[in-house]
């Protein structure tokens, strides 16, 4: 073939690529209002008044956790509801996802049996169903048989099971294969996932490096640690030679937090896209309107676009529990920069 | 997380009954990102300048209901929500002193998806109102 009528793999090939896609693709932006937990707990927003204040960013769809911004829950009256549907109508904003939680430990001495366990979760359903979101995120934590019992509740209330898949899990961690082995086995079309991008850890979180400084960590240690991060060492290795080197509590403690941090394949996703039904956009530092610290959106958004996902980027501002010992926490700031960079990758793409 | 909310600067003052001091009380928030169910709130360990109290002497008031630590882990449908505070009474003849005071506060709570119990901690210097 001559060489001039062979762009495929080629620069020009990739550009119209790229211009088919930023026509095609249906990615939405949305945030968990997870993200404002700083500002709701110090009562400087209500629940209206975060919901306001993400319209204003650009955040359209409109992810909740039950427990952390509707008192009463799970017991909310019919005018709650109401009032929810009038602020989505005034602000133009989409219910998308309701977070449940399983307390499993609500009894001191022994753990919710079977049956309490799928009673609690046809709860979280409902309430999901009323405030119009079409996906639930599932904890990570429950086992998969509890939710292969809930489908027929699920496929009821019109609401698709997502499991969170948090780091330190991965796609292909056994916990998560034993939900894929289910969801194969049932072929059902109410369970599949909610990757939160907190499992593409790149670099590591320098506010979490920093917190540790902060709290009596040894610098020389601590930067240690996270070198190793960055060759991804086996965080098994580190807690070991950060013993070696005599670290101290706080040092003995971060060099452990490295089990529960990962970097995994971003294109991992693609394989288990057509069952991705949100996206937990996770971030701990927008340092700029481009770019996040750790957790490169610009290798990961490509990736959902050539995977066809078509659901939302939901933030999820995880930031502020490791600076708001020693400084103001600006959530807002934070989701609006995230969403200028969003807007800007997906324009791109 | 959130540590350092847990003790309210407000709210710091001796309580009264039947015109005699019988204790004190602290506003407090739960150190956590969502609300939880009273059950759930195993300790709430409270010293002030180094005196601790044992935990039949402590009452938690939330909306105006009181409720001993004993009450809240029988109690499946009280919850303590995010950001809520709530008033901790500790029964002491004469209350304290009317000048500043070191609180120390820990929290330990129950979290089903995490093997070890979380732990909150906070200290302040506050002045009795």
């Amino acid at each position: 073939m001559p060489q001039e009528t062979d762009i495929h793999g080629s620069a020009a090939a990739a550009y119209f690529r790229g211009n088919d896609m930023a026509k095609q693709h249906k990615i939405k932006q949305g945030i968990s209002l997870y993200s404002l937990q700083e500002e709701y707990f110090l009562r400087k927003l209500d629940l209206e008044g975060c919901i306001a204040t993400s319209a204003k960013l650009g955040a359209f769809g409109i992810e909740s956790i039950g427990e952390q911004m509707m008192p009463g829950f799970p017991h909310l009256s019919e005018s709650f509801y109401a009032k929810w549907h009038e602020w989505m109508l005034q602000y133009g904003t989409v219910p998308t996802c309701h977070d449940m939680f399983l307390d499993t430990k609500r009894y001191k001495g022994r753990l919710l049996t079977d049956d309490e366990m799928v009673q609690s979760i046809k709860t979280d359903l409902q309430h999901a169903a009323k405030l119009g979101c079409t996906v639930m995120r599932v904890l990570v934590s429950v086992k998969p048989e509890i939710v292969e019992r809930c489908i027929p509740y699920a496929e009821e209330c019109n609401v698709k099971m997502g499991l969170e898949i948090h780091s330190p899990f991965h796609f292909d961690h056994p916990w998560i294969m034993r939900y894929t082995e289910m969801i194969e086995r049932t072929g059902t079309t109410h369970v599949g996932y909610i990757p939160d991008m907190g499992i593409y850890v790149k670099h590591f979180p320098r506010v979490m490096r920093d917190h540790a400084l902060r709290h009596g960590g040894s610098e020389k240690i601590i930067d240690f640690a996270c070198a190793a991060y960055e060759e991804r060492v086996l965080p098994e290795y580190i807690i070991f030679d950060v013993g070696l080197m005599g670290g101290n509590e706080v040092d003995r403690r971060f060099a452990e937090s490295l089990r529960h941090i990962i970097w995994s394949n971003p294109r991992r996703m693609l394989e288990f896209m057509p069952r991705i039904y949100h996206i937990h956009a996770k971030f701990y530092e927008m340092v700029d309107d481009n770019h996040e610290f750790s957790i490169p959106y610009d290798e990961i958004i490509p990736v959902l676009i050539e995977g066809g996902y078509e659901g939302y980027l939901s933030s999820e501002y995880e930031g502020n529990r490791w600076i708001q010992d020693s400084y103001p926490v600006d959530s807002v700031e934070q989701v609006r920069r995230q969403h200028v960079m969003f807007k800007g990758l997906l324009e791109q793409h | 997380m959130f540590d350092k909310y847990m003790i309210v600067e407000e709210g710091f003052r001796n309580v009264s009954e039947n015109g005699r001091i019988v204790g004190f009380q602290v506003n407090t928030r739960l150190p956590y990102y969502r609300g939880l169910g009273v059950s759930m709130v195993e300790d709430l360990s409270l010293s002030v300048d180094g005196e601790k109290f044992p935990s039949e002497l402590v009452t938690i008031v939330l909306r105006g209901r009181p409720m001993s630590l004993n009450e809240m882990e029988t109690d499946y449908n009280e919850r303590w929500e995010f950001g809520e505070i709530g008033t901790v009474i500790i029964r002491k003849n004469g209350g304290l002193t009317p000048e500043s005071h070191k609180i120390d506060l820990t929290d330990r709570l129950r979290i089903s998806y995490l093997p070890f119990p979380l732990i909150g901690h906070d200290t302040k210097e506050l002045v009795l109102e």
